[in-house]
């Protein structure tokens, strides 16, 4: 049994109106360390499908299980992610890495120093006692991943967490993101709409479909690429060999 | 050359702003001496009635003996007293049942109707029902100045609550947050804004229960010496009561204004 499970989900979303499925038999395998994108448009159930294995929302059918238990019993195992940082403003940016920690009852001493030892590695010194609207977009995406990773999560969930960026700064997230989880030896998922994105982070993508959303079809990125930074990749000549492949899949998901 | 123009326009537009200020502040104090000159000329020569809109003269002096013989300064006090206790009480209450609707969705699908009610029905009107429960004194009146603003505080509020970003919540759950953690960490410091702008709009309400509570009353405060003033035919103490009242009034409300822009800075 792999290390994550999606076995059969089905999810619809009901209103008084209507009966929308979100998600129509959707099975993956994740091996612990990999990095998995789900690529498709909006709309192809990404976010439902992160919602879900997060234990956020129960699906219709079927069942997650992270390490064979059923996710719904360890949902704290897992960090999300999110489009914008959400860091609360109210709160210094001490107060908002420590935040996990501080609502699972783990705030040890030592825990606090492996957390601020994080923030400093993320190149963000002495900006413990600022508020969020002190720092930019990119170094406060940066406090959210330090937030994220503070509670030690078993598996990350990135929702599109750089498409809210500039260009420059996103290429250097990227990088750090990646860097980060690959030397803690994270599981990761990321969501996003962006083909160059995927291929240069992942190890694998899934192409959605939507209406209903459902698993199109799954790319295996070569060695060659996994090993690069995501800066680098995008600068291989695989790189473009990849897209071009997937491209054509997502022009024939639109053609139809 | 350039830099010395620039330093001199812009002493110009600083004089210009100033000399602006001087005059709006230059019309307020005219006004302000007009009105109560007026007042005076009009109450002597008789071109109203005096007995009924007294003079500024015949105020002030009442002013001087009212503080001499102590009244005035204890029933401003009583009052001032009950619409502080009342406006923070409102304002406290308001908020625990918004936050009681914010934890059951269901009570708040039920409860929907009866806030709408509630709001609509003119409090003043709970006056002698409130007398008569909680017997006449400073409870009751207190009661009166909390009342009228719970309703709408509850509203406004409960509002805020359900405005609050559901992508902070989303944070908190994955973190495990229980309800109480959610509302702790994002519901209330979210809305904590919203809360202190409408603790500014109660002071004034319970202004109005507070002075109808002791109308009803009767016995003690600022409220108090209007009724008498009136039942009496002494206009001259309805005046000065209407005056104290305007000035602690403003004042509080300028205190709450304070308050805020402090509380506020400093998030």
């Amino acid at each position: 049994m792999s290390f994550l499970e999606i076995d059969h989900v089905h999810h619809t979303y009901f209103t008084k109106t209507s009966a929308t499925t979100a998600l129509s038999d959707v099975s993956i395998d994740i091996e612990e360390g990999e990095f998995i994108s789900f690529l498709g448009p909006s709309g192809c159930g990404k976010t439902t499908l992160l919602s879900i294995i997060a234990g956020l929302i129960q699906p219709t059918q079927g069942k997650v299980y992270l390490e064979k238990n059923p996710i719904d019993q360890s949902s704290y195992k897992i960090g999300y992610m999110l489009q914008q940082d959400y860091l609360f403003p109210w709160k210094t940016i001490e107060d908002n890495i420590l935040l996990g920690l501080k609502l699972s009852d783990q705030l040890t001493a030592e825990n606090k120093q492996y957390t601020l030892e994080l923030l400093s590695k993320m190149g963000l010194n002495g900006v413990e006692k600022q508020y969020p609207k002190q720092l930019s977009g990119g170094m406060r995406q940066r406090v959210a991943l330090v937030r994220t990773l503070a509670t030690e999560p078993k598996i990350l969930m990135l929702d599109e967490p750089f498409s809210a960026l500039d260009y420059q700064t996103k290429l250097k997230l990227e990088d750090l993101v990646s860097n980060t989880l690959k030397a803690f030896g994270k599981t990761a998922i990321l969501v996003t709409h962006d083909i160059g994105e995927s291929i240069a982070m992942s190890d694998r993508v899934y192409l959605f479909a939507a209406n209903p959303g459902r698993v199109h079809k799954v790319f295996s990125i070569p060695d060659e690429l996994r090993k690069l930074t995501p800066f680098n990749a995008r600068n291989h000549e695989q790189y473009t060999n990849i897209f071009q492949m997937i491209w054509k899949e997502v022009e024939s998901l639109y053609a139809r | 050359m350039q830099d010395n123009q620039t330093n001199l326009l812009h002493q110009k537009y600083i004089d210009s702003l100033k000399r602006e200020k001087k005059w709006v502040r230059f019309y307020q104090i005219l006004i302000f001496i007009l009105f109560f000159s007026l007042w005076e000329l009009a109450s002597q020569r008789n071109w109203v009635d005096p007995l009924i809109f007294s003079s500024p003269s015949k105020i002030f002096g009442l002013l001087l003996t009212k503080i001499q013989d102590g009244t005035l300064i204890a029933n401003t006090g009583i009052t001032l007293m009950e619409t502080v206790f009342g406006f923070i009480l409102g304002t406290f209450l308001g908020t625990l049942l918004a936050a009681i609707l914010w934890w059951s969705p269901f009570l708040s699908k039920v409860l929907d109707p009866y806030l709408v009610v509630l709001n609509s029905m003119p409090k003043v009107a709970l006056g002698p029902i409130l007398i008569v429960a909680l017997s006449p004194g400073l409870t009751s009146v207190i009661a009166m100045g909390a009342i009228i603003s719970i309703i709408i505080t509850t509203i406004v509020i409960y509002t805020a609550f359900k405005e609050v970003d559901p992508n902070y919540l989303k944070v908190l759950q994955t973190f495990g947050a229980t309800r109480l953690q959610c509302f702790r960490e994002a519901i209330l410091p979210a809305c904590f804004p919203t809360i202190i702008s409408t603790l500014k709009v109660n002071v004034g309400l319970s202004w109005v229960g507070v002075i109808v509570g002791e109308f009803l009353v009767a016995s003690k405060g600022l409220g108090y010496m209007i009724i008498y003033g009136f039942q009496v035919f002494n206009f001259t103490l309805v005046l000065l009561s209407l005056l104290v009242i305007a000035v602690f009034a403003t004042l509080m409300y300028q205190l709450v204004d304070y308050i805020e822009k402090k509380l506020i800075k400093s998030q």
